[in-house]
């Protein structure tokens, strides 16, 4: 079943478009990243996705309009936005108290063994926190809801690199226990994309690429050619190329990863590198 | 049910002065009641020559200023709330993380009514007889202390009606009938998206200006204050005044079509302000 299922959403912002007909289908059990540059669209589509933004067009989000049915729709699905922020009055008890007291999936046991990892007392105050230290406190509280669906808009920005590894590596463990569905956006793509299934490039409010991880592996290949060899590797068309340290970097697309190994070391291009290529 | 409690407990959390303002307040009226009450025993002693309605007045005067100063505040907590209930979530963004919880628009805008129109009276209900309490305890002490009778006390204030008047005018007039005026300052909160104070009265004074300039009347500015304030004659909400001690009641106050055209009018409103709590996103 389609977790998430958009036909020609569209978003405007007076003369801005902010989403320019997005089609988009996200199965059950997927962790897709959302990748694109500042101002593509990311936030726009992932506040429709949860009922925070009204849209044109159509969009089911495991079933339900997202926009008129919000406080259903959050029963089964926990997201951060990307601008959100806990009350700066609220003590942490409280924000585990609400959380407890309004969410019948939530799970304050495992609210607060997160909690124990970090330096986060309950009876501090949000605005007495560091801002990584509220962002902590805030995927505490969405992670220990057990949400069919989680949306997380660029969810680990003001965090350590330890925590960050944390946080993916909870959000996996989460995922292979309950399977869940994980929508994620990020700059951090290198970070993200070992625990990715799926990716959606999103550029000018459309998205202009949508692949599974395996699709990509399969299809695009990154060949470290010699300098000798690249004229006679750049007559196979590649989609793009940069410099490398004593040899170029071409990036390939075709089935057939074998016609590339005789040009130099072949190997799957990173995220981020093929969302430069394909926005070229 | 249960989100709509969490959701005025919320409130509570948030906005401590709903709690704060008034006992400071108390403690401000006992602080000046132990002051007066030097002088106290032998203002009463002179009053009780004068006859028995001047030394009742001398008895309850400080009990019905207290109840007074209280109800300011009270009145002055519930604007400045509602003003920003449903503006300042969405200046600090805050918003975002109350929309990710199951509590519903609606929910959250009647948890936010419910504290000018019933939380604060109820809550300065408490806090007057507290304080009215307490001043009789200082009294009594202070009168004992000078062998004075305190009969005379406790004869001549009603602490018991004094208590019932003051439910029933708070619960009444700034709880019932002052519902549109919250009404109207909650749905300017979630409208404005900078200077709700402005918003919420610049429309009003507009309407009085139009009106003054176009028939030369001040039908308007005479309506609000017949509703809000009572008239002497019959007109405006029943023929009630503010003045807490007059006989009132509330099947008094529900027998007046205003009233019914007054919350039917903050219930509108209130309607308002949940579909654009729905709408409005982060300012």
């Amino acid at each position: 079943m389609a977790y998430i299922e958009a036909h020609g959403l569209r978003k405007t912002y007076g003369a801005t478009v902010a989403l320019d007909g997005i089609d988009l289908q996200i199965a059950e059990g997927r962790i897709v990243g959302l990748i694109g540059p500042n101002g593509a669209g990311k936030s726009t589509a992932l506040n429709a996705i949860v009922g925070l933004t009204s849209y044109e067009g159509q969009l089911r989000v495991i079933g339900r309009d997202p926009w008129t049915e919000r406080e259903h729709l959050v029963r089964d699905v926990s997201f951060i936005s990307d601008v959100s922020v806990l009350p700066r009055w609220m003590r942490v008890s409280q924000a585990l108290d609400f959380a407890a007291g309004t969410h019948p999936r939530f799970n304050r046991a495992k609210a607060q063994s997160f909690l124990e990892k970090t330096s986060i007392k309950p009876a501090s105050r949000v605005r007495e926190l560091s801002k990584g230290m509220a962002t902590q406190l805030h995927l505490a509280i969405v992670m220990a809801i057990d949400a069919r669906l989680v949306v997380l808009d660029e969810p680990t920005l003001g965090l350590d690199l330890i925590y960050r590894k944390q946080f993916y590596d909870a959000l996996l463990d989460d995922y292979f226990e309950q399977n869940r569905t994980v929508i994620l956006a990020t700059h951090q793509v290198e970070e993200v994309q070992h625990v990715l299934t799926d990716v959606l490039y999103i550029h000018h409010g459309r998205i202009i690429f949508n692949r599974t991880m395996d699709e990509i592996e399969a299809q695009f290949h990154e060949v470290l050619v010699h300098p000798d060899r690249l004229a006679a590797a750049r007559a196979l068309t590649p989609i793009a190329e940069r410099p490398g340290v004593g040899h170029g970097i071409l990036l390939f697309e075709g089935r057939d990863r074998q016609r590339f190994a005789s040009l130099g070391e072949v190997r799957t291009p990173s995220v981020a590198d093929l969302f430069l290529a394909v926005v070229k | 049910m249960s989100n709509l409690i969490w959701a005025i407990r919320r409130e509570l959390w948030e906005n401590r002065s709903i709690y704060v303002a008034p006992l400071a307040v108390a403690g401000i009226i006992l602080a000046g009641f132990a002051v007066a009450l030097r002088g106290w025993p032998a203002r009463i002693q002179a009053a009780s020559v004068l006859g028995s309605s001047e030394l009742r007045e001398a008895v309850q005067q400080p009990y019905v200023v207290a109840a007074l100063m209280l109800m300011g505040i009270e009145i002055l907590v519930a604007i400045v709330y509602s003003l920003d209930a449903l503006y300042g979530e969405r200046r600090d963004r805050s918003i975002l993380f109350w929309k990710s919880m199951p509590v519903s628009d609606l929910n959250t805008v009647l948890a936010k009514a419910s504290i000018p129109i019933l939380v604060l009276p109820l809550v300065t209900f408490a806090v007057t007889m507290g304080t009215q309490g307490l001043m009789l305890v200082m009294g009594t002490a202070v009168l004992a202390a000078r062998g004075m009778s305190v009969g005379e006390l406790w004869g001549q204030l009603s602490l018991f009606e004094l208590s019932r008047i003051n439910l029933v005018h708070l619960v009444t007039f700034h709880g019932i009938l002052w519902a549109p005026l919250y009404a109207w300052l909650l749905l300017v909160s979630a409208w404005a998206t900078r200077a709700p104070f402005l918003w919420a009265v610049l429309p009003l004074v507009a309407v009085g200006i139009a009106e003054r300039i176009a028939f030369d009347s001040a039908r308007f500015a005479l309506l609000l204050r017949n509703y809000f304030l009572g008239s002497p004659g019959a007109a405006g909400a029943g023929g009630m005044t503010m003045d807490m001690l007059a006989p009132h009641s509330l099947v008094h106050l529900l027998a007046s079509p205003d009233i019914w055209l007054g919350l039917t009018a903050a219930a509108a409103m209130l309607f308002g302000a949940v579909r654009l709590r729905h709408v409005r996103g982060v300012i």
